[in-house]
Parts: structure tokens; sequence; C-alpha cells
């Protein structure tokens, strides 16, 4: 994709985005609703085209090529079964299309529900099965096609939690074992960390970061990712000095902490210093790290797999999470509201993001 | 559409409550002028076509006193070669004018549905305007209008003006549906590898055609009882079947017009039923 825009009326629902994918690659699209993510992906399809830019597949630029002509095949989010087909000649319906033969269908249809697990569904129609199904069926329709690029519009969007898990990590071994390039649409952090390889963080028509999910998790380069994928503690400051790899920032209320510079970070600019919750730990005696201060227990929860505890450092509300070992568990061990605590977290933990 | 829903009172262990008595019981002058006014209703709706069906039964020739039950005038209805002839032609016009209306109709409704272009509101109030034109001033300007471009009335007079007339009514129901249809099964076949004609063809056709198929119902219904806009432009031996009757009514009415009436009104009422029906099972 090179620099693609896409404007509806005056709206720009794709601001000039540029996104290599690689062959065989799990490739996510992520964003809030209304970033761009859908409407990119059906570019690629082509049922959108590009106001300016060009779409590339396979090294062809697509222009004005339409849906049926490109091999790339979608999995929508509503599923999009045809309502009036049995499962088997939903998934037959593409082969259908390319003129395959009857035998040769029939082979590659069965081979394929099976690849989802539906064998014995074929002669069901679609209200007849559950969302989890459908969406399955949905799956098998695309993939019979063996396109190249494999789109998935938030395929798990309609499916409740648990089931959503189990078809993630489903997807994720079927894109394996097919070994087809798939590019997936979610608006969900967790599920986009869990299933790609890699992933493009989208905002108001932007990509604002691609990487692998270490990267985007542990090196977001903009204050948006940070805060959007997983949670984060920003303190407000300004840059004081770069060194290196690091660089320091006095935040409001004058404490000075020390995190790696991102792009952009300059000595005087304003800037936030982002520590994620579990990389920051509550201790009772000060330690040798620059980023100790003294803080208040403001309020502990307990989440099963964490404790969840909110300090205050000044006026800022910060959220620490420990892990549950056996000492967190002992009541006369862990701080209690009120009390007060040092807390603490190494400056290669922290990032210094540029506004 | 609102949805039949009940509201039961559950009491404090679940059970359900009985009704509040006394309440239902008592007379009340509203109930009472409810009740009277629904009976009135649907007397004043349907007595005078039960009396046409019970004296289709009649033996008596004229008059309105019950004789003694009787086939013979379904009998001669359909031994009257004027009559086959007449409904013959109401057959053929309804037809023809049905499957003019639905094509164009529904051609019409899938291109104003999906289509954004200039004027579109004032499009779609004429495309509908038909609907609450008069009837005789229909009639009068198409009967005009064929004289005007110098067609001689006829059949084909006919079929033309009862497309017309069918064709708002299945733009209109064909709009209704096309409103709620999923647009993502045609990209989905898009996807699939399926040119437009293809998409249309498999998908979009045979998703439509429940509704096509209960407006096609109601145009022809419509076709086969219209009588007004039919009286201006039938021709010399196009007579349709309404346009006969009001022939004969002016000699008089006979039981042999009564029957013909009641088997019209069967077939329309089944029509619409089944209508109805088809509407009914595409939704569920």
């Amino acid at each position: 994709m090179r620099d693609v825009s896409k404007v509806f009326g005056d709206v720009v629902a794709v601001d000039h985005v540029s996104m290599g994918i690689r062959q065989k690659e799990f490739f996510a699209m992520l964003g809030p609703s209304g970033c761009g993510k859908t409407t990119s992906l059906r570019m690629i399809a082509g049922f959108e085209r590009p106001t300016s830019g060009e779409i590339y597949i396979d090294g062809k630029a697509m222009g004005h090529t339409p849906p049926f002509q490109r091999n790339v095949n979608t999995v929508f989010q509503s599923y999009a079964l045809f309502p009036h087909m049995t499962v088997e000649q939903n998934v037959s319906f593409g082969l259908e299309m390319k003129g395959l033969s009857r035998r040769e269908i029939i082979r590659r249809v069965g081979e394929a529900l099976e690849l989802v697990r539906l064998p014995q569904m074929a002669k069901r129609y679609p209200r007849q099965m559950s969302g989890g199904q459908q969406q399955r069926v949905a799956l098998a329709r695309a993939l019979v096609n063996r396109p190249n690029v494999l789109l998935l519009d938030e395929p798990l969007g309609a499916l409740d939690a648990k089931l959503r898990k189990e078809m993630q990590i489903e997807l994720k071994t079927l894109q394996r074992e097919v070994g087809i390039t798939f590019i997936f649409v979610t608006h969900d952090q967790e599920e986009a960390l869990t299933m790609s390889d890699r992933i493009a963080v989208f905002s108001k028509g932007k990509v604002l970061q691609i990487g692998t999910p270490l990267e985007i998790y542990e090196r977001p380069t903009t204050r948006f990712v940070a805060d959007f994928i997983g949670e984060t503690n920003f303190l407000e400051g300004r840059v004081q000095e770069v060194n290196g790899e690091f660089a320091s920032v006095i935040v409001d209320g004058g404490r000075r902490f020390v995190g790696r510079a991102m792009d952009g970070v300059r000595p005087g600019i304003q800037a936030v210093i982002s520590v994620r919750p579990e990389k920051a730990q509550l201790v009772e005696q000060p330690d040798s790290s620059p980023n100790c201060y003294e803080v208040q227990v403001h309020s502990i929860a307990y989440v099963g797999s964490d404790t969840r505890v909110i300090v205050m450092l000044g006026e800022n509300k910060l959220d620490v999470w420990e892990q549950n070992t056996i000492s967190t568990l002992d009541p006369n061990y862990f701080f209690k509201p009120g009390e007060t605590a040092w807390l603490t977290f190494k400056p290669e933990n922290a990032l210094v993001l540029a506004h | 559409m609102a949805s039949d829903s009940t509201i039961i009172l559950l009491g404090e262990r679940g059970e359900i409550k009985p009704k509040p008595r006394g309440e239902t019981r008592r007379f009340s002058l509203g109930r009472f002028a409810l009740v009277t006014i629904t009976l009135f209703t649907f007397a004043f709706l349907y007595v005078p076509i039960a009396v046409l069906i019970v004296f289709s039964f009649n033996s008596a020739r004229t008059g309105a006193t019950w004789q003694s039950f009787t086939l013979q005038w379904y009998e001669r209805v359909f031994s009257n070669a004027r009559i086959l002839e007449s409904a013959a032609n109401s057959l053929i016009v309804a037809v023809l004018s049905t499957l003019g209306a639905v094509v164009i109709g529904t051609l019409m409704a899938m291109a104003m549905e999906r289509y954004r272009f200039r004027g579109k509101g004032v499009w779609d109030g004429l495309l509908y305007l038909p609907v609450i034109v008069p009837e005789i001033v229909m009639g009068i300007s198409l009967l005009i209008f064929f004289a005007a471009v110098n067609i001689s009335r006829g059949l084909l007079t006919l079929v033309i003006s009862h497309i017309a007339f069918c064709m708002p009514f299945v733009y209109l129901t064909m709009r209704a549906r096309l409103a709620d249809f999923d647009r993502s099964v045609e990209e989905a076949a898009q996807d699939l590898g399926a040119n437009e004609w293809v998409t249309f063809r498999r998908i979009t056709l045979p998703l439509l055609m429940p509704g096509i198929i209960s407006s096609a119902l109601l145009a022809f219904t419509l076709s086969l009882d219209d009588f007004v806009i039919s009286f201006f432009v039938t021709g010399v031996g196009s007579q349709t079947l309404p346009v006969y009757i009001w022939g004969q009514i002016r000699r008089g009415i006979t039981p042999e017009i009564n029957a013909i009436s009641a088997l019209m009104l069967v077939l329309s009422i089944f029509l619409v039923i089944a209508a109805q029906f088809i509407q009914r099972r595409q939704r569920t």
C-alpha cells in the first residue's frame, strides 16, 4: 500500500497511508472505530477505490481492478453468508465462479469444511447455525479459493468472550497451516497482540506505528500508541537532558524521572514519561533507581492474577500492578490504603515520548 | 414493527397474578360505545359483500327475496362466451401488466435505493404520486395521451395503462424490501469472483424473490379489479371483466353479476392473502 488516501465527501478516512505487508504474514490493522482501518481493508479488497495512491498485490498495481478479479478473499464482520444457500453451496460459490470441475469443487469444499471442523454441517442453512459456526463457514468460503491474501474484518467481533479466545488461537493455527497472508482488522488490542506477527496502529486515518506486538507494546513511539495498547501511566513534564539512549524529564512538581528517549525527544520540549503498571514496583525502602519516590497508597484491588494498587505521587494517580505471589497475599506483609511506600521503576522500563 | 408483547404481572414469589377483577366487568359507557362502533364498522364493511355472495346462490331471478339455493348462475357464468372472453382479457392484461410493472418497479426501486443523484427526492415523489392521483384523472389523461399519439384503444392500451398504475405499488413495496437488504452479501459474492450480473442473478434476485412475488400478486390484484382506468382506455372487443360487468349492470343487476363478483372477490382475497403470507414468511 503506497501513499493511499480515501476521502468520503469532506471526510478524510484514510490519510496518506503506506504499509508493506509481507508474504504469509499475520498482519493486524488496529485502532479505535473510525480510524480508517476498515476502509483500508475495503480498498485492498476492491470495494472502495483509493482517492489517491496505489495498492499493490503481489507486485501488481490494483488500480481499478474490481473485487471479483482480485485474488483476495474477505471474511466479513457480519459473515455475509448467503442465507438462501446451504453451507456447501456457500463454500463452493467461489470455486464455481472459477469454473472448476464438479469433482474438484466437491473435493476442495470437503477439505475446507474439514479444515474448519464442520464437515457434518454441509447441508445446513446458515440460519440453523450458531455464530461461531457461521464464522467458520465464512472462513471456509474464503479459504477454499486459496487466495493470496485473506482479509478479515473484525471476524470475532460478534462472538462471546470465551469463543473469541478459542477462535483467536484457532485462526492463528489455521494461518500457519494454510500459509496465506492474513490481514486482520480489529479494535481489540489484546486480540491484535495475541494473534499478529505485526500490527499497524491506526488513528484518525493515519498509521502511527507498524511493528511486532513486542515492539508496539514495549516501544510505542507515540503517546497515542502507548495509551491505546495496554495500560500505562503518564507523567507530564519537560525534557531536561538527553543522554544517549536515555532522557530525563522534570515532572510538574519538580521530580526528575529517567527513561528511554523515543523519536523526537530533545531537551526543553514538553514530553510524557510512560511506565506500564506491571513494570512499576512498590518497596518499603528506597532503592538506587533514579525513578524512586515516596508515594501514598490510595486504594488496593485484588483481581485474581494481580493486586492493583493506585498510589498518589503528589497530584498524580499511578497504577502499580503486583503479581500475586505468596508475599502479596500475606495481609501482614502488603501495603494498606493510607500508608506510604516507595514507588520505583528502572529507566529501561520507562519511555520518554514527545507529544 | 412493534412486537406483540404481553406483560404478565408477577407476584412476590414469581407466581402469575390474576387480572384485577371488577373493572372489566362493570358496565361502562365508553366500552359500550367501543363495541357498538366496532360491530357497526365491520357490518358496514362486510354486510353488502355477504348479501352479494348469498344472492349469487339465490334461485330467484330478481328481487331481494330468498327462494332456494342454486348453482345455476355460476353455470351460466361459465357458459357465457362474452363473460369468458372478458375474463380472458382481464387475465391477459393482468399477467402482462404485472410482468411489466414488476420488472420496471423493481429496477426503479434498486436504482433509487442504491444511487445518489441530484433531485432524488423529487424523482422519488414523482414515482409514487400515481398512488394518490385520482383514478379518473389518470384514466382521462391516458385516454387523451393515447388519442394524441394515435394508438387505437385495445389490449395494448390496457396493458400500458395498467403497468402505469401498478408500477408505483411495486416500487413502494420493493423500496421497503431493499431498505433492509444486507449489501454485504453482494460484496461477498463479488469478493468470491462473481461479476455484477452473476451477483444479481445468483444472490440479489433470489433474496428479493419473496418481495417480488408479493408485489406481483398485489399488482395482479390491482389490475384484475381495476375499472375506472380500464373504462377509459378499453376498446371494442377488449373489455375486461369489470368493464363488462358495468355494461351489464346498466340493464339491471342479475344474479349472474353477483356470481361473477363473488368469484372475483374470492380470487382477489386469495391473492392478497398469498401476498401477505409470502411477506411474513420472508421476515421470519
